[in-house]
This record gives C-alpha cells, sequence and structure tokens, in this order.
C-alpha cells in the first residue's frame, strides 16, 4: 500500500525529468507518450488506493522522511491517503492523464513540446504533494509549486509582446502569468498568516494535531486564522476581488487551462476549506462569509459570461462561477457535497475545454465566436462533447451536474439563507443560458468562418477517444452521490438536509430546472439560427459595463499597478542607486583612495625608509615606557 | 659614585645621536658611519650591564657584535662599490628605482 | 673619583665626537671623528673592566673597520663636499630628541632588579681575559665558529663584489691544444 502511495506521488516527478531531459531538443513523441504513460500509472495507484479506503475504510498514513526538525518545530514530509485525499488523487490524476493524451494532439505543431509536458507533469506532481500531505507545510509546498507551475505553463508562449489592452484584454501571456503568480503572491501572505497563526498556538501543522486542539482555541483566534486561510484560497480560486488573473490564465494552450484552471489548481482553495473543515465548522461567522462571498461571485462570473465573445473567456467565467458554487457549499458547512460537485466540475469542466481545445485547433486559434458557427457539420464528435458538458453545466436531470448543483442549492434552502437561494437559482439560469449561447453560436447556424478562409476539420481520433471518459463521467457521475455521501462522510462531518426541505425537495429542483430550461429555451431563441448583431444592445451602458468585466481590470491597472510601479521606480533610482548603491561604491571608493595615498609612501629612497622606521621605533618606545609606567 | 644609570644614559644618548645621523645622512657611506655610531652605543650599554651584574654575558654579547658588525662594513663596502659602478653617484635619491 | 673624571670626560668627548661624525659635510672629518670615538668607547671599556673586549673593539674597529672605510673612501673625491639635499631638519630633530628622551627617561628611572642572576659570573682572581676565554670557548663555543664561518663568507663575498674581472672564472683550465685558440685568447684580451 504504501508504494503505491509513493507510485500515485512521483510517477508524475519522474515524468516531469524524464520529459526536461529534451527540453531543448525539438518534438519527439515518445516524450508525450511516456508522459502519458507515468500519468496513467500515477492514476492506476491512486485508483488502486481509492478501492483500498474505500473497501477498508482505513487512511494510510507515510511519513518519509523528517524535513524540519529544530527546537519545538517538527515538519516531516508525510502523506496520508484518507477519503478526502484519494477523492482529490483520482480526479486529478484522471483528468491529467486524458490532459497529457490530449496534448500530444493539440501542441503537434508546437516546437517546444517537451518542455510542455515536463511544465505539466512538475504541476501534477505539486498538486499531488498539495493534496496527499498530511501537514500544513506540505500543503503548502505543494500550493506553491503549483503557482509556480501555473506561472510556466500560462507563459508558454512568452515570447509573445505585449498589446494593448482593447486588443487583448489579456495583454500577453507573460503578463498573464505574472498577473496570476503576482495575485497568488498577495493571497499567499494571508495563508502564511493563518499557518503561523495556528502554530503559535497548537505548537503543530499535523492536520491531526491541529484539529484535535482546535476546539480548545479562543474564538478570536479561530476567526483570525480562518480568515487568514480563505484569503489564502481566495487568490488560487480566484475569487473577489482577486479574481481577475483567472480569465486573463486563458493566454496559456487550452490543455493548461483544461487542467488547471478547470480542475486542479483552482480547487486547491476549495481542498484547503474542506481539508480544514473543523476549523471552519467552529467558525460561523467566518463560514458564512465564504458562503456570501462564494454566492456573489458565482453571480458576479456569470454575468460577465452573458456578454462574452471569446470562447475560452466565457468557460473560464463558468469555471469561476462554479467555484463560487463550490465555496457556498462548504462555507454553509456542506463540505461532502462541495467535494462532490468539484469532482462532478472537474469532468465536465474539463471536457468543455478541451472540446473548446479542439475548435480552436480546428480555426488556428481564432476564438471568437462572432466568427464562428456552423461547425456541427466538420466536427460531430467535438460538438457532442462539448453538448454533453453543456447539459452537465446547465444542470438538466441525469447529467452529473444536476446532482451536485442542485444539492448546493437545496442547501442554501435548508440552512436558511434565502437571499443565497435566490441568487444561487437566479445564476444557474445564467449558467444555462450562456453555456448554450456558446455552444449555439459556435456549432450552429450560419458559417461566419468562411469568409475568413479557415478550414476547420476535426480533431484526431485518439484525442477524441482520450476524451470519451470525461464524457462518460459527466453523464453517470450523478449517480453515484448516494455511495460517495456514504464513502466520504466517514471523514468528513455529514450534511442532511431537514425534514422539511426533504418534503419540498422536488419542487424547489422544479424550481431551479425552470431556470435552467428556460436559460436554454432563451439562449436556442436567440442564437441557434445563426448570429444577428444588435448595435444599439451592444453600445448600451450595462452591455458594455459586463464585457468590460465591470471595469475592474483597468481599475486594478489605474490605482494599483501603475501607482505601484511608480513607487518602485523611485525606490529603484533614488534609495536604491543613490543610497545603497552609493554606500557601496562609497566604501569601495574609500578604501580605494586610501591605497592610492598609501601607495605614495613607497618611495624607493632609503633614507625616507629608515625615517619611517625611526618613527615606528620611537612609537613603540613611547607605548612602552608609558604601560611600563602605568603597571609601575 | 658613578652607577649603571649614567652609563645608559651615556649609551641612549649615543644612540639618538646615531639614530639621527642615519635619518640624516644621504650618502650611503655616511650613513654606514652612522650605522657604526649606532652599534657602538649598544656595545658599551652591554659592557655597563655585565660589570655591573657582574655577568660575562653582556660581553660576550658586544664581542660577537663586534665581530658581525666587521662582517657587515666588509660586505657593505663590496656592495656598495658595485653600486657605485653602476650608478655613478652614491646619493640615495638617486638611487630610489624601487618607487611604488 | 678618577673613575669618574675619567667617566665624565670620555663621555662628553664621545658625544662631541659623534655628533661631528653625523653633522659633518666633509667625508673626511666625519671619517676621522669616528675613528677617535671608538678609541674612546674602548676607554669606556677599560674602564668598566671588560679589558679584553677594549683591547678587541681597537684592533678590529679601530685597526680594520677604520681602514676598510678609508679604502673605501678613496674611491670618492674627497675634497668635494657632500651635498644633500633638504631634508626636513626639525622632524629629525624631533625623532631623534624624542627617542634620546624617551630613553634616557626610561634608563634614568630605578630600573635594577635585584633579582637579576648573573649567568656567567665573573671569577675574581682571574683577570677578565682569561675570563672571556674559558666562557668564549666552552660554553659560546658554537656561536664562535659560527662566527667564524661568517667572517669567512663575508670576506670571500668582498673580495667577489670589489675585484676585477670577476665574471671570469678562476679556476677553469685556460690552457689549450691549438695555437690559434691561443692567439684568439690574446687578441680576445
Amino acid at each position: 500500500m504504501e508504494g503505491l502511495v509513493y507510485i500515485a506521488l512521483f510517477a508524475p516527478f519522474a515524468s516531469s525529468l524524464f520529459a526536461a531531459l529534451f527540453g531543448m531538443t525539438e518534438r519527439k513523441i515518445f516524450v508525450g507518450i511516456v508522459a502519458s504513460t507515468l500519468l496513467a500509472t500515477s492514476f492506476i495507484a491512486s485508483a488502486m488506493l481509492a478501492f483500498y479506503v474505500y473497501g477498508t475504510g482505513n487512511a494510510i498514513h507515510v511519513t518519509m522522511m523528517d524535513w524540519i526538525s529544530a527546537g519545538d518545530l517538527h515538519i516531516p514530509f508525510g502523506f496520508i491517503v484518507d477519503q478526502v485525499s484519494v477523492t482529490m488523487m483520482v480526479v486529478v490524476t484522471l483528468v491529467s492523464t486524458i490532459v497529457h493524451i490530449y496534448s500530444i494532439g493539440y501542441m503537434d505543431h508546437d516546437k517546444s513540446f517537451n518542455r510542455f509536458f515536463s511544465y505539466l507533469s512538475a504541476f501534477v506532481f505539486s498538486m499531488m504533494i498539495l493534496v496527499m500531505s498530511d501537514n500544513f507545510a506540505g500543503l503548502f509546498i505543494g500550493w506553491e509549486g503549483v503557482g509556480v507551475c501555473s506561472w510556466l505553463l500560462i507563459g508558454f508562449w512568452y515570447h509573445k509582446p505585449d498589446v494593448s489592452r482593447e486588443e487583448n484584454p489579456s495583454i500577453s501571456p507573460s503578463w498573464a502569468a505574472n498577473e496570476a503568480f503576482i495575485m497568488n503572491r498577495i493571497a499567499d501572505l494571508g495563508m502564511l498568516i493563518g499557518l503561523f497563526i495556528l502554530y503559535w498556538n497548537i505548537g503543530s501543522l499535523q492536520y491531526d494535531k491541529v484539529f484535535a486542539a482546535v476546539p480548545f482555541l479562543d474564538g478570536t483566534v479561530l476567526n483570525a486564522a480562518a480568515l487568514a486561510l480563505f484569503i489564502g484560497a481566495m487568490g488560487k480560486s480566484a475569487q473577489f476581488p482577486l479574481h481577475t488573473w483567472l480569465t486573463d490564465a486563458m493566454e496559456g494552450p487550452t490543455p493548461v487551462s483544461a487542467l488547471i484552471h478547470a480542475a486542479t489548481m483552482v480547487t486547491a482553495g476549495v481542498f484547503l476549506v474542506i481539508r480544514a473543515n473543523p476549523l471552519f465548522s467552529l467558525t460561523p461567522e467566518v463560514s458564512y462569509f465564504i458562503a456570501a462571498l462564494g454566492t456573489f461571485v458565482a453571480f458576479f462570473a456569470a454575468s460577465m459570461a452573458l456578454v462574452n465573445r471569446d470562447l475560452k473567456r466565457i468557460i473560464a467565467f463558468s469555471t469561476l462561477s462554479q467555484l463560487g458554487y463550490m465555496f457556498a457549499a462548504a462555507g454553509l458547512g456542506a463540505y461532502w457535497i462541495a467535494l462532490f460537485h468539484l469532482a462532478a466540475h472537474a469532468f465536465f469542466k474539463a471536457l468543455l475545454f478541451l472540446g473548446a481545445g479542439n475548435v480552436m485547433h480546428a480555426m488556428h486559434d481564432e476564438l471568437d465566436i462572432f466568427k464562428m458557427g456552423g461547425l456541427k457539420k466538420v466536427m460531430k464528435w467535438t460538438y457532442l462533447y462539448m453538448g454533453i458538458a453543456s447539459l452537465a453545466l446547465a444542470g438538466i436531470p441525469f447529467f452529473a451536474g444536476f446532482f451536485s448543483k442542485d444539492a448546493i442549492i437545496e442547501t442554501a434552502w435548508n440552512e436558511g439563507t434565502i437571499v443565497l437561494w435566490a441568487i444561487l437559482v437566479i445564476t444557474a439560469g445564467m449558467t444555462a443560458f450562456y453555456s448554450f449561447r456558446q455552444v449555439f453560436l459556435t456549432f450552429e447556424g450560419d458559417e461566419r468562418y468562411k469568409k475568413y478562409g479557415i478550414h476547420p476539420h476535426e480533431m484526431y481520433g485518439y484525442v477524441l477517444v482520450a476524451m470519451s471518459p470525461l464524457a462518460i463521467l459527466a453523464m453517470v457521475a450523478g449517480f453515484g452521490m448516494k455511495s460517495f455521501e456514504h464513502f466520504v462522510t466517514k471523514l468528513l462531518p455529514d450534511y442532511h438536509m431537514s425534514e422539511h426541505t426533504h418534503h419540498i425537495a422536488w419542487f424547489l429542483g422544479l424550481v431551479v430546472l425552470a431556470f435552467a430550461v428556460s436559460g436554454i429555451l432563451l439562449a436556442y431563441k436567440k442564437y441557434y439560427h445563426g448570429l444577428k448583431r444588435d448595435e444599439q444592445l451592444e453600445n448600451s451602458w450595462y452591455y458594455r459595463l459586463l464585457a468590460n468585466q465591470y471595469y475592474i481590470p483597468v481599475l486594478y491597472d489605474e490605482f494599483i499597478a501603475k501607482p505601484y510601479a511608480m513607487i518602485s521606480n523611485a525606490m529603484w533610482t533614488k534609495v536604491d542607486m543613490k543610497i545603497v548603491d552609493a554606500t557601496v561604491d562609497g566604501i569601495a571608493k574609500f578604501l580605494y583612495k586610501t591605497g592610492d595615498t598609501s601607495r605614495k609612501m613607497q618611495t624607493g629612497n632609503l633614507s625616507n625608509y629608515l625615517n619611517w622606521m625611526a618613527v615606528g621605533a620611537v612609537l613603540l618606545l613611547v607605548v612602552a615606557a608609558i604601560s611600563a609606567a602605568a603597571i609601575g | 659614585m658613578i652607577g649603571l644609570t649614567d652609563y645608559l644614559i651615556v649609551s641612549a644618548i649615543l644612540f639618538s645621536i646615531g639614530l639621527m645621523g642615519v635619518l640624516r645622512r644621504r650618502n650611503l657611506l655616511m650613513l654606514f658611519f652612522a650605522t657604526e655610531v649606532m652599534l657602538n652605543a649598544v656595545n658599551v650599554a652591554f659592557a655597563a650591564i655585565s660589570h655591573y651584574y657582574n655577568d660575562l654575558t653582556g660581553q660576550m654579547f658586544a664581542f660577537f657584535i663586534i665581530a658581525i658588525a666587521a662582517s657587515e662594513v666588509a660586505v657593505g663596502l663590496g656592495i656598495l662599490i658595485v653600486l657605485y659602478k653602476k650608478h655613478g653617484s652614491l646619493d640615495l635619491d638617486d638611487l630610489a628605482s624601487m618607487r611604488g | 673619583m678618577y673613575e669618574a673624571i675619567a667617566f665624565y670626560l670620555f663621555s662628553a668627548l664621545t658625544i662631541g665626537l659623534f655628533l661631528i661624525t653625523v653633522m659633518s659635510k666633509n667625508v673626511l672629518y666625519a671619517m676621522t671623528s669616528l675613528a677617535a670615538g671608538m678609541v674612546l668607547i674602548s676607554g669606556f671599556f677599560f674602564i668598566l673592566g671588560a679589558d679584553f673586549l677594549g683591547v678587541v673593539q681597537l684592533i678590529v674597529y679601530v685597526g680594520a673597520v677604520m681602514a676598510l672605510y678609508s679604502f673605501a673612501m678613496m674611491f670618492f673625491d674627497a675634497t668635494r663636499d657632500i651635498k644633500e639635499k633638504n631634508t626636513p631638519a626639525a622632524l629629525i630633530f624631533l625623532l631623534g630628541g624624542l627617542s634620546a628622551l624617551v630613553l634616557v627617561l626610561i634608563f634614568a628611572g630605578p630600573i635594577h632588579s635585584d633579582a637579576i642572576q648573573a649567568l656567567y659570573p665573573m671569577h675574581e682572581g682571574v683577570g677578565n681575559a682569561q675570563d672571556v676565554g674559558i666562557v668564549l670557548f666552552t660554553k659560546y663555543l658554537v656561536p664562535f665558529e659560527v662566527a667564524a664561518v661568517m667572517l669567512l663568507v663575508a670576506m670571500i663575498a668582498g673580495i667577489i663584489l670589489a675585484g676585477k674581472k670577476m665574471d671570469q672564472s678562476l679556476t677553469k683550465d685556460t690552457s689549450v691544444d691549438d695555437a690559434d685558440e691561443i692567439l684568439k685568447q690574446k687578441d680576445a684580451k
């Protein structure tokens, strides 16, 4: 069993190192194949571990080695495979394996093919450390690791130059990568403060010790720790106000978006809240704040997706929105429901992104859906996949999203937070609308791409085969909800709906379904038969507000980035160059001058030297006389 | 009546005179003279101490100093001659070729 | 009493003569006063009962060393005054005066220690020369021999440095069989 743990953990690492050997050479297809095989090994190990944990209900706890052992601080490299972490492991490895196979086909024209696989596998390794670690410090190592790999992958095409914001809201891949990393870093400060508070009060960062000691801590301490940890989660999971990096991260290659910004990295924040549920259960105000913020973000992101033209950006907004749903569930105490939605969402969102990647590949990287249309004629399978994923996303019955999203919305009703419930229901309707708006504009209607001279074709066969498990899971995963609940609530607190909610559950579900179906129908009416541009609508103030993301990126640029750059520049020229450098240079100059002056002592004149000798001798005599007199 | 102190004072004065000569002289030969003065002063001190402590060690020391001074003069003058042949002058300021 | 007179006379004369040595601009005067001063130093030795040392001083210093200096002086024009560049006289007098002052102060203080034990004590009935001889050839034998070697080395060095045609070998066999070689060597000379 322990061997399986290590295989699951280190197979991606081996894959990354192997691919790194070929980082500088041209595309070699076996690199992709080896990487995918190693990832598949990791997936099989994770699945076997999942079966074991499911069967026996025991967790596997291994300690690899000591990391820090200094005085009272003791942090080992330890890993725990329990119900929560094994769920994450299976999800991460499954989606990663499929994305790796997909990338072999998607990146076939890219000259940095090998480097891509190295980065991708390194990311999976960091994510595995994050979910498998048994202490907060290990979690933080994985946290930072995924941040770095995300930066590397978003900025994969770093040689693309910066453009203006009107041309491309993300400016350039390297700019977007920096934005993502810096925003994550800002949030990491909160996370670190949370870790410090926990360590200061408890003396250990191991999960078992922390969660055992948490009920005995003071209320303010708990609130502070929970809030600080959640700020860290806000950065990683792109909650408002640290949300702008997620949409800009679409500058990276599509497999990256599928893996990182749908299934794994952005769910790390949710994972943190779920993992630390003993802490969050004891701080109801912070939890309510999490739920409220999550609901707000869900609505906020969905509103921006309604009018967006960029294919991947719409899907990114929908990720943001669904993350809000997950946080709402976790904040309201329904941790296992949040975890279930996390897993289900990973499947259909990854499928959506991979489908979008197919479309991009076919359309030669064109992303504007107003320039597409009628692609169902040439890309049947992709249409099918994206349709299935969108149905799941919209929450149509029998698809995975129906079960999970409905559970969350029911939780909101159950907790008595009717306002949150209402917002979540409206958002469900909006979700359905914009998902199908995107699907219809891309695949149905008139073939607008023809006038741009693009000749699309379907993606390679093996890639479509690789995507199929996701499609199947998007359809059937919902039916495993009961057994999932039974499985995971051995560790997580069980959350049941009250009797009252149970009685009207069918009614509540019908309300949500009504909203979702009406959203789909509206999209059908508007876009099924092709695109009809409405100039007046597009120039109205609310349309432009939504289209420019509420002008928040511009605000950040004007009021945060530019002043900070000015301050940095001033510090550089006035403090660093004038003071620090001047001091160091001054010391050097002083030494040089001293040497230069002392050099003049070497006159070569014997008489001069004798003079100095006499001076020295007399000086010594004087010193001797004085000290002798002082002593005597 | 004449104690050790008096001899030592005389030796000190002679030594300082020699020191002054060493500092002042620019001609190499004259420098040597001043060095001889210093050595002699030290010899006087040694002999005086030896006398007043009834110890022969001081005289031994002075004896060897005389021997060393003699050999130093021999070699020194040889070098002086070679220097004079090479540079044509015995003035210290002209011989300052090892400038820093 | 005689000792006191002798001491003061000798010290006054010695100081005066050595002052002339270091201050004079004429080489001849400097050298002469140096020789005279050394004679008076040997007088000091005789007052102090170091007979052997006094005689050695006369023989070696006054006799040999001053002779060496005289020969060296023959290289240079004795009538010409030594021109010396202006040295900062103040500095020199300051240093010299300061050192004299400090040393005198050091020595004038009561520095005698009664705990000093004579290493090689003098013997009463024996003359100084015998005493010195015994100690020199028994206790100080090795330094004596080393000093002898050093004197040998100094002599050789003096010869090599000062001699003419020192770049040619003194021991190599210059006789050759061929008559032409002899003629060539003759021309070369």
